[in-house]
This record gives structure tokens, C-alpha cells and sequence, in this order.
């Protein structure tokens, strides 16, 4: 059985399909049609919910996209949806903020970027614009070119005020912590879903159904069943295993549990290398980073995963379990070829190790169609140690330059040992062209990305060798 | 029957607050009238009514072939899944198979053959929708491919068409080029656009009795739904009814492709005899249905050596995929607005409509206009970056003049031309000059990044081309509370008719807003409708609407005049209240009145454009009753390394006559800038080689988000200009003219890259403007410039 709050009302499911989403259990299950389906896939946020979950005797309010959440996921936590604004038959401070700004025209996105607004009022004080980019980029709206929305979220912002959940934030806290964490599972009969709570659980749970499959974040993984058609016969949800979702620091590295969401790595990230920060920014929207793991989209082993080319620049290694059983190694080894790698049966990662910064100065750059919410055509990472105008170092890695996030050997070669010059960089892209054979796809064609990569490199040049005032005139991501 | 209204107030009382001015009525910026429930979730869209018992769920099969001979179809396998009830081929189909629009060629199911990828060839419907997916999937289909053609270049060539081709003559063309000043030749591709309406094509359908089929359908063109669903039953029009409160957006997309949901569910329906809905998943969505024409354009222009044209001949060839659909006139569409805003002196201008083996497009917001823009400000740009000229100078240089050279290429005369006026307002507002110096200063100093800055015109013609289509209809009751109840023939997509009906509607009765209900577009109550298209909703339904309140106000006034013993000119209404000389009364009041003594209080209202005419044979006339024009001016930042662009600062002048709401205005204003500037730049689509669609989602197909709205945006109507034609209340139609105003973004892009080499050479950049393209445009120029 799992437990969680709908709105106010606890709800208790056994016999659920684990492979049903928030936004069908919604709208079929329990006719509240107000959150609606624009796409099934994590990209338009029509289907944007809130979940409040227990942070200490708090509570912490997140936006996920219902298409792509497992009900599984809402073991523990509160559901809130466009439907619970409203109280007393008075709008919502975020809803009159939408209504008087004319921020809906045909009105099917906008319960989505209701419920966005709605997390981001709860966890700011006061506007600022780039917050709201960041806050509504994974809401599409194809009617009012966004202008009064961001009028909104300002005045939503300045109007907060104490609202119902802020009323009966300590009830719905009590309540929550009522609910038993461990002994958590879903059936409908066939399928299954398993909720561990501990990693050891899930070491145990994962050895006894090696058949099983880990849900994460499930943001690709949901995509399996909403877009593929694919339902996935048994689960194991990992989402409520707290200890592997923990991010620690020591004086060379940065620990980051698997489990964490890409949210929560964000903090610690952007602290040592802003320009992963930068990324992650760019990285999904943050419906889907409030929900998709670092664990999550390594093991998701694709060549335009976003991180694994910054992990492999900045020499990270990553540890994996099997039972009782660990190992750690470098990152770059866990990549075998086109969605494989070196995880054996019932292993999984356990947690990433991130050095921290030291001569080396790591840049990161996503090149994609939209700025925004969009997958990478190329993304590079690159890190370079230069001592006295001379390279000892150079790790550069790029992803989707080929079957798997990989190094550009050639290009290192050329470059370790030389002169930091502009000379020596032009001969590292001729290197770098011998590194790849790209593929020519809808996102781009093999020359944009080969020209692209080149270019990279050279930006990452004029950057670092640069002085720093004329830095933000190398991005147009710079401007908000 | 109602009880008799009692006045409480005195007749000092009544007079004051009959004195004070109406806050509802026209001009003024009320809020959309449903904006509340969408906030709050309360809107209903189709998918989210309460469900028939016994209701079923459709899911079409689309063909995975572009182009091939279906052999056989076996459904038997779809019926070994619990909960399906009937598996439909085009041979189930009780009355006719073809859905098309205007002319045929659009099966409801394809019968014996598939010309695109994606084509719906059975459908199954069952008791929810997965199951119905997987039974539709195991059915097995024998296919025998034929050789498709995907690429309009080789349509053209083969003159491969859906509809023969069409020409506009003005003056003599060939003379002038042979006669050239100077003479560019040129062509470009202009990309496609998908729709991405929010919500997903769907229908759902409850049989009635008599044969008949009552159905909820997400349309822009009421009417045509009820007379296609009445086709493939085979019964008459009467039998069917078509309701549509709300869209989840439209934008063309609601047109004609809702048909085939509404059909579809309508012979299941009638086959099964159960409730169906079929709703339309976004992947299935984009790749079953038309989207904008890409085009294919080839020009030769001469002009002299200030950029003044002397001649042009242009090619426009529309990729219309693989029926007409309405291709014929959105391609005339494209040919009516390859001029834009400028007098082409001497022009052949052939229109071309291509059948490719693709999904047959439709219409989309400017339908086919834009595609018709987009070139000839690419030759402003050319003949500027020629001429090494500001782009702008050139355009002023071309624009229409106001006594002569005044004459489009179809032989309607412009009129009130206002756009050397406002060009003048918005180079004052935007600094468009000092900006230009600046960003010259900036483009020397910065190595990796460039600045752009383009001003473009746009001025659009407003009125359907099939000129009976601009007609339209509306029914208003007013009850005897003083309530009232109104309907037309236009459909709600967001866009904010509703409003502006119900603002006209309390501008005429001097009542306030909340005293008026707007219903569900609905054929039995407003029949014979046209679509909601060409941006022509107010204009014709605000009217109708406005001549059905008239109607019932005159009543009022002769019955007032009478009974009170007045002159007419002495019965007035204002602020809810009404006088007949030295008599005030609320309006609930006079409606009483008048119920009692027997006045009619529901009235329908009729309008059909004025003034228009065109002669398709001799391609003259006047098919426009007026112009809507506006400029933007847009800065953009483009990353030279990269191909990585933003948008720093976008300024607008839209003319929209005399707002009927300002803020619903603006709101057309900025929604449709930014998707005519998600069309020239992120949104690509893109086919592989077997004809299927790459980009057939928001993973892959990148409509502009958030962030991609210009960081500085500035909107402005054009103020104190009332329509000098005797529109409702002398507004103008607002929902497409701005869409081209997206088109100074794509030239913004190229005037950074010229950048690159000094602004000598036109970059070559097809649209969409995406990173690849620009990265790419910029290598290829700094070939050119180094001489390579």
C-alpha cells in the first residue's frame, strides 16, 4: 500500500497499476480534470503539479509534470493540484495574479504555470526575473508570447500572503509523518512496485528481483510507458531512499548520493564551478530537475546526457553496489558504448565523487535549438590546468559528438605540455576533428557539430586567456 | 412567468447613476470572460467533461509508409483485447469517405492507398484509450510501396500539384528586368510550422435519435464539422448538431484538420451506437496532421540605385503535402502578400502548389501571408546589403505611396496607407538610428558576439478571399430579469471574441458585461457559419451581434417613444439605465415593460463584408475591405562561435484601429510576434527519408519558452486611428497581422551576421533561422568575403 495526502484528503492505494501516472490517476481515477495533458512527456508542463514533502518539521514544495511521475512517488508526500487554490471561493493570490495580468488566453496551459507560480511564491520572497525563467521555463504557452506571465509571477510574488497550506502547514506536516515510511509497494495483480527506504534495502530488494527496474526521478524512464507503450512489470522506486539522496562535501571532493535529484546537487555544484551551474540551469526545466536524479542520468547511459561530459572533464568517479558489495572508478570507464556499460546484474550507482577545484579552470557549454529546455546537440566540458603558460593538464570531453559522452583524446594530446597559445589551440581542433565522427540527426548536422566542438574549444580560449570584463561578452546566455 | 420588477430608487436617484458612464463597454481592457475558471481549473475543455456511461475511446493507426499501395487490411487480431468494440476501415464508412474541406481528397481513412506517413488507416475503439492503441496497433496491414516524393524543389520541378498554378500581373515585368539598374536573383526555403496547440485535436460524439449525432468538437469552423459529419453518415445537415465552448488553442490548426476526430467518432458512434470520444495523443497529433506550408521561392528583381524596385518576378511554390486541402487559397494568400508594405511597379507573380507525399497543410495563422512577407524582406535586405544601404532606408524607399504608386499586383488600390506615419512613431520610440550606430560600435569591438537590429512593416489584408465566407451570423435573447443571452457563429480559441461580442453587445444595450452570457458556439442556434480564420472574428461576428442588439434596441426605442409618449430621439440608454424623456428606469425595467406589452426580445443579427469582390479569372479586384499595418523593430545577439542567438530588445506598433480592448489586443499583439519569431528561428521541423517525422514533439520540435521572449518587450498600439471603414466600432482584426511582425527577428539574426563581413553581402540563411543555420550562414559569408 502506498499513503499520501490529496490535498487534505489521505489517500490509501493498493491495487493500482504501478505504471499509472500522477496525471492519469488524476483525471481518471479521481475525475480532477483541472491539471491537463498537453503532450505525455515532461516537455510542455500543462500537467504541472505541486507535492509538498516533509523537510524536518516543514514542509518543502516542489513542481514535478504528473505525465511522468509514477503514483509510487507520492508515498509521504502531499498532492496539490490547480483544483486546491481556490479556497472559499476565492482565487488563489497566484491565480488573481494570472487572471488580472491577462496571462491566459485559451487557458489550457495555464494551470500548469498556476502550479509553478504557486511553488515558486512559496519558496522566494520577493521577485526577480531570472527566477521566474527559471521557475516557469518547462511551461509552454503557444498563446500570449509570455510577457504578461512574467507580470504575473511579479505580482504573485509581491502579493503573497498567508495562504491555506501555510494555515495548515503543521496538520499536514503531523499528518504526513504519520504515514509509515518503510512497507511501502504497489500491485495491480501483475506489475509491481517496490518503495526501499534505506540503500541497504534497496542493495537487497535489487540482488532478490535482479529483473526489476530502478525508478529514479523517472523522467526518461516514465517516457518508456507514456510515449513507448512499454509497461515496465516491476519497479523498484528509490526516490524515498534518503540516504542516497544526501550531498556532503570533505576538503578534496564534493559526495553526491545518486538518489539526489538534480535540484539538489545544484547548490553544491554551482558553488565549486559555476559553469555547472549554468548548465544544470539549462538542464530539462525545473519540473524535471526537481525530479530527474545525477544517478539517474548516468545510468541512463545516453550520449546526450548532460552531466556525464562535465563528470568526465572534471575526472569524477562514481561508486557501485551490488549487495554489500562496492566498487568505485572513474566515471569515464562506466561508459561502454551506445546505452552500455560496465553495471553487472542487481548493481547500481551508489554515489558520485566530484573533486574540487584547483589550478584547473573547467568550463562547460550546451549547444542546443531552444536555450531553454532543450537536449543537447553538442555539449562540451572542458578543464585545463595551465602552470607557467604551459597546458599539464587537459581533460576535454564532449556529448553528443558520439555513441557515448567521451573524451577528445586527440585534442588533449596536442594540447598537454604546449604553450597556452591561440596557435596551439587552433592545432588541438585539428586534432579534435580526428576525435569524432559525429552523426547528422534532427537536432544537427555532423558539420555543425564538429564546427561547433572546434568553436567551443576556442571560446573556452578566449575565456580563460581573456581578462575577466570582457567574459560575459562571450555567451548571449549572459543576458536575462 | 416572471414577477413584476418593483423600483425601489427615485427618479433623482435613477437619473444620477443613468448619467454616470458604463464600465464594461467597448475600448475597454476587462479581462478574458473565462479567465477566472482557467485559473482555477474550473474551464472545461472536451477531454475534461464528465463521460458518457458506455462511452468509447478511438485510437487511429497511422500508416508508417509515405507512400504505398495497401494490399490488405486485417482486423481481426484488434478484437482478441478485452473492451474493444469495432475496428473501422475506410469500407465501414456509411455515407462519403472524403473529408476534404473545399474539394475532395482527404479519405477519413485511406482507401487502397496512403500517400503520407502518418495517415490514419483504421481506427479501433474501445472501452479506454490504451486499449484501444494496442488493439489498432495489432491489426496487420500489407502494404506495397510506391516511390513518395518528399522534396518541393522536385515536386516543382515536376510540376507535381494538388491545384493548377496561378498568376498576378501587374505592368510589364519582363521589360523591367531586361531594363535593370541593378538585378538580384535568388531563392530560399522557408520552413514549415506545427500549430502546438495546448490542447490536442478531439471530438466526442452522442448518437441521437432520428440518425442523428449531437457532437462536442475542439473547431474553429462549426458548420463544416456538421456538414462533414453529416457526410460520412449520410444523413442530412439537420440531423447534426455542433457544440464548441472553448479550444485549447487553434490558430489554423482547428480549421479543417478537427474534422477528422469529429467523423471518426461520429461512424463509430453510428456503427456501435455508443457515446465515443477520440482524442488525439501530441505524438500522433503532429504527425497526422497539416501544419504551415513550407515554401519554395525563386525571384528575380531589378531596382535602381536607390533600392526603389523596377520589376519583379517571383516563383512561390507551397509544399501542400498531399491534398488541397486549402491550399488554393493560402497559396493566393502568399501571392496577395508578396508585396507587403511595397509598391512593386513592374510584377509576374506565379503561385505554385506542390503535392508532396507529407500531411496535407492547412491553414496557420497569416495563411500563407507570412510566407508571402518573408521573401520580399529578404529582398529588402539583399538589395540593401547590395547597395551597402540601412535595410530600412530601402524599405521607406519602397513603401506605397498614398496618391500614386499605390496599385498591388492583384490591381486593388491601398488606401489610408498610415505607414510612413507610424514609422516615423517608431523610429522615434525604438532610436532605431542611434541604436544602429551603437551596435556598429559594438560589432567592431566584440569578437565572439554581434549585434542585429532589423525594423520591418507589415501591412495585411483583412477579409476572407473567398469573399462569401465573409458573412456571418448571431442570435441574442434578452429575458425578462434584464438578463441576456447570446450567441454567434465564431469560436472561442483564447483569443478573446467571447469578450470583445460581450463588450460590443454592452456597448449597444449600455448594460455591464456580467448582465451578458456568451454560449457555446452551437449550429442549431447560429447556422451556415463561417470559421473562425482570417483574423476576421470580431469584425464579422461583433456585427452580426452588434445588428442583432440594434435590432432589439430599436424595438425598445419605438416601444418606449410610444408608451411613454416621446420623441424616439428622447429615449436614450446609458449605464444600465434607460430614459424616455423625463422618464429613468433601470433597463430590467424597460425590458418588463415591454415583455408585457408583447415586444419581441430575441433577435438574430446578420453581416456580410461590404465593398469586396475578386475576379480569380482576371486576378483583380478588391478582395480586402482595408489593411491592418504595424512595424517592430528587434535587437539580437548572436554568438558568432556558436550560432547561439538572443533577443534583446523587441519594440511594436500594431494598428488596430480603435481597440475594442486594449488588453486583449496587446495580448494578440505579443502572442503572435512570438510565434512568428519561434517559426523564423528554434522551430524546425524536420523529415527523415522514409517521409516520417522527426520533430513530432515538444522534445524535438522547440516552440519558444519563457526565456526566449525578448529580455527588453515593448508593445504599443497605434493610438487615435480609428478604421476609416465602417468596421464595429472602427476597429481592426488583430490575430494575424502581428504574426509577421516576427519576421524583423529572422532579419535581425542576418544583419548580425552580415556583420561579419562588413554588411556587404545578404547572408544565406534559410528559415528557420536555427543555431546550425546561423553558425553555418556565418561560415559560408566569411568564405565569401575572403573571397573563396
Amino acid at each position: 500500500m502506498i499513503q499520501f495526502l490529496l490535498n487534505q484528503e489521505l489517500r490509501s492505494e493498493q491495487n493500482l497499476d504501478p505504471n499509472l501516472t500522477v496525471l492519469n490517476y488524476l483525471r481518471e481515477q479521481v475525475s480532477k480534470t483541472g491539471t491537463k495533458e498537453g503532450c505525455a512527456s515532461g516537455d510542455c508542463g500543462a500537467c504541472t503539479v505541486v507535492v509538498a514533502e516533509l523537510d524536518g518539521d516543514a514542509l518543502r514544495y516542489r513542481t514535478l509534470n504528473a505525465c511522468l511521475t509514477f503514483v509510487s512517488a507520492l508515498h509521504g508526500k502531499q498532492l496539490i493540484t490547480v483544483e486546491d487554490l481556490k479556497q472559499d471561493d476565492k482565487l488563489h493570490s497566484t491565480q488573481q495574479a494570472m487572471a488580472d495580468c491577462h496571462g491566459s488566453q485559451c487557458g489550457f496551459c495555464t494551470p500548469g504555470f498556476v502550479m509553478s507560480m504557486f511553488a515558486m511564491q512559496k519558496n522566494t520572497d520577493g521577485y526577480d526575473k531570472e527566477t521566474a525563467s527559471e521557475a516557469l521555463a518547462g511551461n509552454l504557452c503557444r498563446c500570449t508570447g509570455y510577457r504578461p506571465i512574467y507580470e504575473a509571477a511579479e505580482q504573485a510574488c509581491n502579493t503573497k500572503e498567508v495562504d491555506f497550506f501555510d494555515a495548515t502547514e503543521v496538520s499536514t506536516v503531523d499528518r504526513l509523518k504519520q504515514i509509515p515510511a518503510g512497507g511501502a509497494s504497489l500491485s495491480d495483480g501483475e506489475k509491481v512496485s517496490l518503495v526501499p527506504t534505506t540503500t541497504a534495502e534497496l542493495a537487497q530488494m535489487y540482488l532478490e528481483h535482479p529483473d526489476a527496474k530502478l525508478l529514479a526521478g523517472g523522467t526518461d524512464l516514465a517516457l518508456e510507458v507514456t510515449q513507448f507503450h512499454r509497461p515496465i512489470g516491476k519497479l523498484i522506486y528509490v526516490g524515498n531512499v534518503k540516504d542516497m539522496q544526501e550531498v556532503t562535501s570533505t576538503e578534496d571532493e564534493i559526495i553526491l548520493g545518486s538518489a539526489a535529484s538534480l535540484s539538489d546537487c545544484y547548490t553544491a555544484l554551482s558553488a565549486e564551478y559555476p559553469d555547472f551551474g549554468e548548465l544544470l540551469h539549462r538542464f530539462a526545466s525545473l519540473q524535471i530537475r526537481n525530479q530527474g536524479t545525477l544517478g539517474g542520468n548516468i545510468g541512463n547511459a545516453s550520449p546526450i546526457g548532460d552531466t556525464p561530459p562535465l563528470l568526465i572533464a572534471l575526472n569524477a568517479d562514481i561508486q557501485l553496489r551490488q549487495g554489500d558489495k562496492t566498487r568505485r572508478l572513474p566515471i569515464e570507464e562506466y561508459f561502454l558504448d551506445y546505452k552500455k556499460t560496465v553495471q553487472q546484474s542487481s548493481e547500481f550507482i551508489e554515489k558520485v565523487f566530484v573533486p574540487k577545484a584547483k589550478l584547473n579552470q573547467f568550463k562547460a557549454y550546451k549547444l542546443s535549438k531552444r536555450l531553454d529546455d532543450d537536449i543537447s546537440a553538442v555539449c562540451a566540458a572542458i578543464n585545463i590546468t595551465v602552470e607557467n603558460k604551459v597546458v599539464t593538464d587537459a581533460r576535454i570531453a564532449f556529448g553528443g559528438m558520439a555513441g557515448i559522452p567521451k573524451r577528445a583524446d586527440n585534442a588533449e594530446k596536442a594540447l598537454i605540455g604546449q604553450a597556452y597559445t591561440e596557435e596551439n589551440i587552433e592545432l588541438a581542433c585539428t586534432a579534435l576533428a580526428t576525435d569524432f565522427t559525429p552523426l547528422t540527426d534532427f537536432r544537427a548536422t555532423k558539420e555543425y557539430r564538429t564546427l561547433s566542438a572546434q568553436n567551443l574549444l576556442r571560446k573556452y580560449f578566449v575565456e580563460t586567456e581573456s581578462a575577466q570584463s570582457t567574459y560575459t561578452q562571450t555567451r548571449v546566455t549572459a543576458h536575462v | 412567468m416572471s414577477s413584476q420588477f418593483i423600483q425601489t430608487k427615485t427618479q433623482a436617484e435613477l437619473e444620477a447613476i443613468f448619467k454616470k458612464d458604463l464600465k464594461t463597454g467597448v475600448g475597454r481592457s476587462i479581462k478574458h470572460d473565462s479567465a477566472d475558471k482557467q485559473v482555477s481549473g474550473e474551464a472545461l475543455y472536451i477531454d475534461d467533461k464528465l463521460e458518457f456511461p458506455n462511452q468509447l475511446h478511438v485510437y487511429a493507426r497511422m500508416s508508417d509508409r509515405a507512400h504505398a499501395k495497401i494490399l490488405s487490411i486485417d482486423t481481426s487480431p484488434c478484437y482478441e483485447f478485452d473492451g474493444v468494440a469495432i475496428a473501422i476501415t475506410a469500407k465501414d464508412v456509411p455515407g462519403n469517405l472524403d473529408i476534404g474541406p473545399v474539394v475532395s481528397g482527404d479519405p477519413l481513412l485511406a482507401d487502397d492507398l496512403v500517400e503520407y506517413y502518418g495517415q490514419a488507416v483504421l481506427a479501433v475503439a474501445a472501452n479506454d484509450h490504451e486499449t484501444a492503441r494496442k488493439a489498432a496497433m495489432a491489426a496487420i496491414i500489407e502494404y506495397e510501396d510506391l516511390e513518395p516524393v518528399l522534396c518541393v524543389e522536385e515536386a516543382l520541378e515536376k510540376k507535381h500539384f494538388v491545384l493548377d498554378s496561378h498568376q498576378h500581373v501587374l505592368g510589364d515585368s519582363k521589360t523591367a528586368l531586361a531594363n535593370a539598374t541593378n538585378r538580384i536573383q535568388g531563392k530560399l526555403h522557408i520552413g514549415g510550422q506545427e500549430h502546438f496547440y495546448l490542447e490536442t485535436q478531439i471530438a466526442s460524439v452522442m448518437p441521437t435519435e432520428d440518425g442523428g449525432m449531437m457532437v462536442f468538437s475542439s473547431t474553429q469552423n462549426p458548420t463544416e464539422v456538421q456538414k462533414l459529419v453529416a457526410s460520412v453518415l449520410g444523413v442530412d445537415m439537420h440531423k447534426v448538431v455542433i457544440d464548441m465552448r472553448r479550444m485549447g488553442g487553434g490558430f489554423g490548426g482547428k480549421e479543417t484538420q478537427a474534422a477528422l476526430p469529429a467523423c471518426m467518432s461520429a461512424v463509430i458512434a453510428r456503427l456501435t451506437n455508443r457515446p465515443t470520444k477520440m482524442r488525439v495523443p501530441r505524438m500522433e497529433d503532429m504527425m497526422m496532421t497539416g501544419k504551415r506550408h513550407p515554401f519554395f521561392v525563386k525571384y528575380d528583381v531589378a531596382f535602381d540605385n536607390d533600392g526603389m524596385i523596377e520589376g519583379i518576378e517571383v516563383d512561390l511554390a507551397g509544399n501542400c503535402g498531399y491534398s488541397p486541402d486549402l491550399s488554393g487559397s493560402i497559396v493566393d494568400r502568399a501571392m496577395f502578400h508578396i508585396d507587403n508594405a511595397y509598391f512593386l511597379k513592374n510584377a509576374t507573380i506565379n503561385g505554385h502548389r506542390c503535392k508532396t507525399n507529407t500531411a496535407s497543410n492547412t491553414a496557420y495563422r497569416g495563411f500563407g501571408g507570412p510566407q508571402g512577407m518573408v521573401p520580399i524582406e529578404e529582398i529588402m535586405d539583399s538589395i540593401a546589403r547590395n547597395l551597402n544601404k540601412d535595410p530600412l532606408d530601402v524599405r521607406r524607399t519602397n513603401y506605397y505611396g498614398k496618391d500614386d504608386r499605390n496599385e498591388t499586383a492583384y490591381h486593388q488600390t491601398v488606401e489610408h496607407n498610415i505607414l510612413p506615419e507610424i514609422t516615423e512613431e517608431i523610429l522615434a520610440s525604438s532610436d532605431y538610428y542611434e541604436r544602429r550606430e551603437e551596435i556598429k560600435a559594438f560589432n567592431a569591438e566584440s569578437r565572439i558576439l554581434k549585434k542585429g537590429l532589423a525594423m520591418t512593416p507589415v501591412k495585411f489584408g483583412i477579409s476572407f478571399t473567398a469573399t462569401f465566407l465573409n458573412q456571418a451570423g448571431a442570435l441574442i435573447h434578452v429575458y425578462t430579469d434584464g438578463s441576456i443571452r447570446i450567441n454567434h457563429g465564431g469560436t472561442e480559441m483564447g483569443q478573446g471574441l467571447n469578450t470583445k461580442v460581450r463588450q460590443i453587445v454592452s456597448e449597444v444595450f449600455q448594460v455591464e458585461a456580467e448582465r451578458i452570457e456568451i454560449t457555446a458556439t452551437n449550429t442549431d442556434k447560429v447556422p451556415n457559419t463561417s470559421p473562425t480564420a482570417a483574423s476576421s472574428g470580431t469584425d464579422l461576428n461583433g456585427k452580426a451581434a452588434q445588428n442583432a442588439a440594434l435590432t432589439i434596441k430599436q424595438r425598445l426605442v419605438e416601444f418606449a417613444a410610444k408608451h411613454f409618449n416621446v420623441e424616439e430621439s428622447q429615449v436614450e440608454f446609458n449605464n444600465s439605465h434607460v430614459r424616455a424623456g423625463e422618464n429613468y428606469m433601470a433597463f430590467e425595467e424597460i425590458i418588463q415593460l415591454a415583455y408585457f406589452n408583447q415586444v419581441s426580445l430575441s433577435s438574430t443579427g446578420f453581416y456580410k463584408t461590404p465593398k469586396i469582390y475578386y475576379d480569380r479569372d482576371s486576378a483583380s479586384g478588391r478582395p480586402f475591405y482595408y489593411y491592418a499595418y504595424g512595424l517592430a523593430c528587434c535587437e539580437v545577439l548572436v554568438d558568432t562561435y556558436t550560432g547561439e542567438y538572443k533577443f534583446l530588445r523587441t519594440d511594436l506598433l500594431q494598428d488596430v484601429g480603435e481597440s475594442l480592448n486594449p488588453a486583449i489586443d496587446i495580448g494578440q499583439v505579443e502572442g503572435a510576434f512570438v510565434q512568428g519569431m519561434g517559426w523564423l528561428t528554434t522551430e524546425e521541423l524536420v523529415w527523415n527519408d522514409k517521409g516520417r517525422l522527426m520533430t513530432s514533439g515538444p522534445a524535438s520540435y522547440k516552440v519558444p519558452a519563457i526565456a526566449d521572449m525578448p529580455i527588453d518587450f515593448r508593445t504599443n498600439l497605434v493610438e487615435s486611428r480609428k478604421n476609416p471603414e465602417d468596421t464595429v466600432y472602427h476597429s481592426k482584426a488583430v490575430g494575424e497581422p502581428p504574426f509577421m511582425l516576427g519576421i524583423a527577428a529572422w532579419c535581425a539574426i542576418k544583419d548580425a551576421i552580415a556583420s561579419v563581413a562588413d554588411y556587404k553581402y545578404q547572408p544565406e540563411v534559410d528559415a528557420p533561422a536555427t543555431p546550425e543555420r546561423v553558425l553555418m550562414g556565418i561560415q559560408k559569408l566569411r568564405e565569401k568575403a575572403k573571397g573563396l
